[in-house]
């Protein structure tokens, strides 16, 4: 080969240097797939970092768990009538508390209780 | 019929009424809970959370006024379910109406089921127009006559009087759910009926209240086993033997009651195989479906999931024939959503009339319809703005990204609290009931 110009390059280098590009661009590509990650993959990302003890117990069996359980309301006869009866020696609580705590911390009293009554109101669309 | 597009020859939809208070502060015995369609399409029943039913009835085409097209105006009200606590279980039973269905109408009076978490009643809705006068034992007011003062007897006679409608609870169905019932489902046979709550299904007879036969029970001996819950159940349109329930893991099981008494085994299971690689902490729970529908054919059944409503074909079991996306933005909110609740919601969907289109509901009181033929979709707003009468809707649209359009709404602008969760579609024409919170719309089809 003359040193002065190069000469077209045969056949063979030809498929080689394309082979070489094409695995080049292939590696390329796996990358830009690895960094791509769904949105929803990084909204889970997103979660974790808030909450990261949430999904070690059995995600499933919590939410249905809670499901089965709406509705559910404990109340403590003892701790309403001991409540009940410091009322007596007490004025009534000038702030109401929240109406809708009536177990848990707050101890209920007749005052607190919502009246689970049906709405007498008719029905806006009626109207 | 069909889905408004562009321009042509499609149809576009028109604002027709809106019932409801318009004040802000909506208390929440006014959310609707439930709205349905009779079979004949001229009623329309609303559920509250207040325990209240609303029935609209289709006003009779005037000739003089011919623009109204036949307006729903209020035929009847009344307080279906109250507000109760189970003493023995420490539960609070909440007096919201989950769900209406329609008895097909058999006589002059109409007949619907509606239930709460834990019972079904049979509702009979009927007129009376005309009242008998000329009791012989009792007078006009009705007081007693003296009966030494009776010396003739006449027939009392029928005369007219102001319509008034009258609901009476019929039938009651109590104490067969120990979990919150989310699907009544009237059969073909118009004499059964089931119940699904989240682990077990019910079949009952219309005509007998103190017993029904369980048909599906997925609950595990052991709790803490418990992995999927019943999320809605319907039976065929017009085969009697054959229901479907749908589950919180995104499957559906079609049952043939011929096979067994309890149809813990299912004929069909419907599930579309996910990707694994693209599984993350909230597929399950955007999997889970919140509504299934047979069609009207009863050849295709759809489902909807938090972000698309799929269309099944009863032959195919391994995928979906159709998908639609309704919200696909919110994918990248996902964890927003969760943490306010709103991966939770439970929307509804619906078929039209001859099956072609389907419609389901979104936030910021959007609601999306899609045309199976055309695979064109639109997106529609339920807002005050557009309430004037005979308005043509005009299609919203959703900026995912990038720069915003005049007209769009950027995704972070939606307002996650005004949600259409309830849509219902006339049995044979083109008019829709949306459910905004507190507010009822109704939409029709432009009258040319």
């Amino acid at each position: 080969m003359s040193a002065e110009s190069p000469e077209p390059a045969s056949a063979e280098e030809q498929k080689v240097v394309y082979s070489v590009i094409f695995n080049l661009l292939l590696i390329v590509f796996q990358e830009m797939e690895d960094k791509v990650i769904s949105p929803e993959k990084a909204e889970e990302a997103k979660l974790k970092a808030r909450y990261p003890h949430l999904g070690q117990k059995p995600g499933g069996s919590d939410f249905l768990r809670k499901r089965l359980q709406k509705g559910q309301k404990y109340f403590d006869s003892g701790d309403y009538n001991m409540a009940k009866a410091k009322m007596k020696n007490k004025q009534l609580p000038t702030a109401a508390p929240d109406k809708t705590e009536v177990t848990g911390d707050h101890i209920p009293t007749p005052q607190d209780l919502p009246q689970r009554k049906p709405s007498l109101v008719a029905s806006k669309l009626a109207g | 019929m069909g889905v408004a597009g562009g321009g042509g020859n499609d149809f576009q939809w028109c604002f027709s009424q809106v019932k409801g208070a318009i004040d802000e502060d909506v208390a929440e015995a006014d959310i609707i809970s439930t709205v349905e369609f009779n079979y004949s399409g001229d009623l329309l029943a609303t559920g509250d959370k207040g325990g209240r039913v609303v029935i609209f009835q289709r006003e009779q085409e005037n000739k003089s006024r011919p623009h109204s097209r036949g307006e729903y105006n209020v035929y009847s009200t009344f307080q279906s379910h109250e507000p109760e606590f189970d003493y023995l279980k420490s539960l609070e039973i909440e007096e919201k109406i989950n769900k209406i269905r329609w008895l097909p109408q058999q006589n002059a009076a109409h007949f619907l089921l509606s239930t709460n978490d834990k019972t079904i009643k049979l509702w009979k809705i009927s007129e009376r127009d005309k009242r008998a006068e000329g009791y012989n034992l009792k007078d006009e007011d009705g007081r007693l006559r003296d009966p030494f003062r009776i010396t003739a007897l006449r027939v009392p006679i029928l005369k007219p009087m102001d319509l008034m409608v009258e609901a009476s609870p019929r039938r009651i169905f109590a104490n067969a759910h120990t979990y919150h019932i989310n699907s009544i489902s009237v059969n073909s046979d118009h004499e059964t009926y089931l119940s699904a709550d989240d682990l077990r299904i019910n079949l009952w007879h219309l005509e007998i209240t103190d017993r029904s036969f369980n048909i599906v029970d997925i609950k595990p001996a052991n709790m803490e086993e418990l992995t999927e819950v019943i999320t809605a159940a319907e039976f065929h349109p017009h085969h009697c033997n054959v229901f479907v329930y749908s589950s919180s893991k995104g499957t559906i099981r079609l049952c043939d009651m011929r096979s067994s008494a309890l149809c813990d085994r299912h004929s069909k299971f419907f599930e579309e195989p996910e990707d694994p690689s693209s599984r993350s902490f909230f597929s399950e729970i955007i999997s889970s479906i919140s509504d299934v529908k047979f069609s009207h054919s009863g050849r295709y059944m759809m489902t909807r999931d938090y972000l698309s409503v799929k269309v099944w074909d009863l032959n195919m079991e391994n995928r979906p024939v159709e998908t639609y996306q309704v919200h696909e933005y919110l994918r990248s909110k996902l964890c927003s959503l969760y943490e306010n609740d709103c991966i939770f919601d439970k929307f509804e969907c619906c078929w039209n009339g001859s099956d072609s289109a389907i419609m389901t509901g979104s936030y910021n009181n959007f609601f999306r319809m899609f045309d199976r033929n055309t695979r064109r979709d639109i997106t529609l707003e339920a807002s005050r703005e557009s309430s004037k009468p005979r308005a043509i809707l005009k299609p919203r649209k959703v900026c995912t990204g990038g720069k915003r359009k005049k007209d769009e709404i950027s995704v972070d602008s939606l307002d996650f609290n005004k949600k259409i969760l309830h849509t219902a579609w006339h049995p044979m024409e083109n008019i829709i009931a949306v459910a905004a919170t507190n507010n009822l719309y109704i939409f029709q089809d432009k009258i040319n």
